[in-house]
This record gives C-alpha cells, structure tokens and sequence, in this order.
C-alpha cells in the first residue's frame, strides 16, 4: 500500500528554469546594494537607527542583583522564601539576627550556573530585595566566580528586571 | 646541460613559484571573499574583526585548521583515509599550470649565475607554467582524477554519510564530465587546435570573434557542468549540508577538510579561468592590437584583464551559490543526462552544417561575417533553450514523474 502523496498542480509550462534562476540572482544582487542590518556587538549594545531599534527587553531574566537600603545595608530579611520557592534549588541562605532583633543574611549565594533564571525569587521576595537583572555579559576566567556572595549581589548595578505582569501581558 | 635548456628550467621554476603561491593565496582569499558576498547578499556585514575589514581572517582560520587536532575514525581506512585529501588537492592545483594567465613575454638574456653556469634564454616565454598541446584536454583529464579523491574520502571513512556523498560526487562528476566535454568540441572545430594559445589566437581575429558571441549555447552547457564539476551549489549534493551533514567530508577535521576546502575553491579558480580562456578571449583585450605584441606592459595589462575575467565568472560561481537551492538527485541526472548531453550533440551537428555550408557550399572566409552568421544561429538558438524547451522540462518537478508513473 504506498502512501498518499498529495500532487500539487503546478504551472510548469509557464516557468522556465534559465528566467526563474535569472529573477532571482538580480534579487540577490539588490541586497548586495542594501544597507547592512548588522548590529557591530562590543561597540554598539543597542540601536535605535534606520537598522531597527534593537535593545534588551526590560523583562529579561538575567543575573541577580540584591537591591540595599539608604545606608547600604541589603534589604534582604532573611525569611527564607526565595530558597523555598527556588525550582533550582540553586540559592543558598544562613539567617541571622542582630541585638535589636532584626533579621539578616549571615551568608547568601547564588549559584549562576544552578540557576534558570525562572525569577520566581523575585517575585516571592515580599521586602523586593533579590531581583533578577536585564543583564547578559557574564564571563569569567574560573567556575567558582560565578558563585555570586552578598557583597557581589548587592554591589552589582545593572537594572532590574520587571516581571510580567498579566495586565500588561505583551510588556508595553 | 646547454644554457638553453638551463634557463626555460629557470624560467619554469620562477612560473610555478609565482602561479602556486598566487594560486594558494588567491584561494585563501576567497574563503573570505565567499563569507564576505554570502554575507552582502543576505544584508549582513560578513567577516570583519580579524585586520582591515576582515582581510586577516584566512590567515586565522588558516592557523586555526593547522594547530587543531587531527581525528581519525576508529574503523575508518587510514591508509585510504589519509591519501583522499591529497588526491583531491594535487589536480586541483595541477589545472592551474597550463592556463595562459598573461600574453606572452619577450625575454632575452644570458646569465652566469656562478657554480650553476650560463643560462640563456631568447625569444617569447609563454604565461603558462606548462604550455602543453593538449590543452584543455589535459584540463579535462585531470579535473576528472579529483573525483578519486572524493570517492575515496566518502568510503575510506567508514560512515554512512560520507559514502553517500562519496557515491554522488562519482555519479555526478562522471554524468557530467561527458556533456562538458562535448560543449567545447565546438570550440575545436572553430580553432582547429587544442591548445590554449590556438584557442586564444582564434579569438583574436575580429571584434565578435569571442567564443561567447558564437557558441553561446557552449558556454551555458560548460558552464552549468563545470558548477557541477566543482560540486558548487545548485550541484552540491556530495556536501548537502541538510542531507548528508557534510558529505564526502564529514569525518574529516583540521588541515584535511581544509585541503578539500582548497581543492574545491581551486578548481572553482580553474574552471572560472577556462570559461574565460574558452569564451572570452582568455587574456585578450577587446579591439586593440598592442596587447599582443611581447612586451612587458603588455605581460601586465592582458594579466589584468586575465585576472578580471576570471574573477567575474569567481563572483558568479557565489552568486549562483547564494541564489539558488540545490537540486535534486534525480533532477540533477535527467539534467545532465536528458538535456545536456543531447543539447550538447546536437549544438555540434547544427555548428558542423553550418561551418560546412559557410567554409565549402559559400566559400565565405571574412570573420566577421562568419562570426555574425553564428551569432544569428546563437540567437535562435537560444530563443529555442530558454523560451520553449525550458518550459517545465529543463528540470522535471516529482509531479511529473508521477504523471509518467501513473501513465505507465
């Protein structure tokens, strides 16, 4: 039983071969004249020209930043939730707590490599501390710099990702 | 030793120097020159970080190819497996010594060049490394020995893919080989004489002497099979790239794939200074005389002019490879078999009647008119290939097979 193919009818008395490969070539020679689309990366990060305007999203999902307070402390209060909710399990928090009472991350560490950037941390955090960041540019030279302390977390200054929001589904 | 004989070895060893470096750098360059028209036609900038514009990046890739590590197949044929890029690369390297790059050079001189003794050498050297009398016979010969090479890399390999491409490229080269044979008998018919510097002299004698001009059908047929010779797209069905990964190459790494990388590149140099030797008047320059006349400006110019012409047909071999899609197999057969090869016959039959009528039944000698006659066969001719035959049955699409199929 051979399978069904479906035949197309086509008009092949009317195409030629020599004519269609002709069209087609002065076609490619036009784009040869066009301008170039090509963002040039180190030197231009973002274009707002004839080329298009081509800049990063501001929901992008990249690498964390710990927010801090006026007097530089992280707002981070140590509760616990974004390790709870980490699908990646890829956060690692100590609590402490000072004489006043006052919670605060004794050790906090993200694993970059761990993490899947879902921001799910994010939007768990209820003091807004750990975000994530409209960010990319993340080599380094050995695998354990990309284990992110406190002190790096919060001294990064990139900006913060805005999550989605379903009032505002298509980010506008 | 007779300081004759001393000096044409002199004079043949400068040649090759020049023409394999040239060569070798000319192909490295249009590795580049490749990714760089590539990248114009679909809007992007192509190569350009490594020197001015990118002008460095064949020297990088080239270092690259060279320090990478060298894998072999576990179960592949090493002996066979080592041997193939080599017996790709050396004809297509081989090709380049017996095109006349330049018009001829008046040299005179008589040398001692200490312990080695006198060398002399009187009258014109030709621009070729070896200027043989068979010609593009030699051409043609030695272009087919590439396929070995191919073959061998696709089966010595030991995988699937590669023996498919292997298998093709033989198939295609093979089927091909015959309609681009046949394209330029015509050619030997108007210059009498296979070799090069005939086949240049017969192109000289009138303003519409170019081949081009009266065989225009014989260009079209050895330009199609010499895209399939090179195994240049729309005929690259050994590398298909979304069918066989890379073909007859796949299993190939470092400074090996790169040699199949220079073979194809210096037979596409070949075969685009053919078309310009055979049809376009090789390194004559249009209408003025002086080009021909040994001297050193002249050397120089019909070298330029040499070098134009080829380097048009070397854009044309990427503009058609970035145009237009790969064909079929079986496309690509009914192609060579059922259009070229009797387009082929047939162009010499109606060329042959035709030379009979003008040369014995007319008696008429003029070139130029010879060369108008021609031309007004060229026309109808290709009035008859491009409008009417060309209509659905150069290339068949599967439906009609199924047509026949269902008919049968």
């Amino acid at each position: 039983m051979a399978i069904g193919v479906k035949v197309m009818k086509r008009p092949e008395r009317e195409t030629s071969y020599v004519r269609a490969a002709l069209k087609g070539m002065v076609l490619t020679f036009k784009h040869m004249l066009q301008p170039k689309v090509t963002m040039q990366y180190p030197e231009e990060r973002s274009t707002a020209d004839e080329r298009g305007s081509y800049t990063l999203a501001n929901r992008w999902r990249g690498t964390h930043r710990m927010l801090a307070d006026e007097q530089g402390r992280s707002k981070c209060v140590a509760c616990g939730l974004c390790p709870q909710i980490c699908p990646a399990n890829c956060i690692k928090l100590v609590p402490g707590e000072d004489e006043e009472g006052n919670r605060y991350p004794l050790i906090y560490e993200i694993d970059e490599f761990r993490c899947v950037f879902c921001g799910y941390c994010q939007e768990v955090c209820p003091e807004e501390a750990i975000h994530v960041g409209v960010h990319f540019e993340n080599a380094e030279y050995s695998r354990d710099r990309f284990v992110y302390d406190l002190e790096r977390l919060t001294s990064q200054t990139h900006p913060v990702s805005t999550l989605w929001d379903p009032a505002d589904a298509r980010g506008q | 030793m007779t300081p004759e004989l001393k000096g044409f070895i002199l004079l043949t060893v400068i040649k090759m120097i020049a023409v394999f470096s040239v060569v070798m750098v000319g192909v490295a360059m249009l590795t580049l020159m490749e990714r760089k028209v590539s990248a114009w036609m679909q809007n992007r900038r192509g190569p350009n970080r490594v020197g001015w514009a990118g002008l460095l990046q064949p020297a990088a890739d080239g270092v690259k190819n060279i320090v990478k590590e060298e894998t072999y197949p576990s179960e592949a044929n090493k002996i066979l497996f080592i041997l193939a890029p080599a017996l790709a690369f050396i004809p297509a390297l081989c090709l380049s010594a017996v095109i006349p790059w330049a018009a001829p050079l008046r040299v005179d001189f008589d040398w001692h060049l200490g312990f080695l003794g006198y060398f002399s050498y009187h009258g014109l050297m030709r621009m070729a490394v070896a200027d043989l009398p068979i010609g593009f016979l030699f051409v043609l010969a030695v272009s087919s020995l590439g396929v070995y090479g191919i073959a061998l890399a696709g089966w010595s390999s030991n995988s699937k893919y590669s023996l498919l491409g292997g298998l093709r490229s033989s198939a295609q080269m093979i089927s091909y080989e015959v309609a681009m044979g046949m394209s330029i008998v015509p050619i030997l018919m108007f210059s009498g004489n296979a070799t090069f510097n005939e086949v240049i002299a017969a192109q000289q004698t009138g303003p519409f002497s170019w081949f081009i001009v009266q065989l225009t059908l014989s260009f079209f047929i050895f330009m199609v099979a010499g895209f399939a010779e090179t195994n240049r797209l729309p005929f690259d069905l050994p590398e298909a790239e979304s069918e066989l990964i890379a073909g007859y190459h796949t299993e190939y790494s470092a400074m090996k794939f790169s040699l199949f990388f220079i073979a194809e590149y210096a037979n596409m140099v070949t075969v685009s200074a053919m078309m310009a030797t055979l049809f376009f008047g090789g390194w004559d320059i249009p209408v003025i005389e002086w080009d021909q006349h040994g001297t050193l400006a002249a050397t120089l110019a019909t070298g330029g002019m040499m070098f134009v012409k080829t380097f048009f047909f070397i854009f044309l071999f990427m503009w058609i490879r970035w145009t237009l899609p790969r064909f079929r197999y079986d496309q690509l057969m009914a192609l060579g078999w059922r259009f070229l090869i009797p387009l082929a016959l047939a162009y010499i039959v109606v060329i042959a009647i035709v030379m009979w009528l003008l040369t014995s039944a007319l008696g008429l000698t003029n070139p130029n008119v010879r060369a108008l006659v021609f031309f007004a066969i060229n026309v109808v001719g290709c009035y008859l290939v491009f409008f009417i035959l060309d209509r659905g049955s150069l290339l068949s699409g599967s439906y009609r097979r199924e047509a026949i199929g269902a008919r049968g």
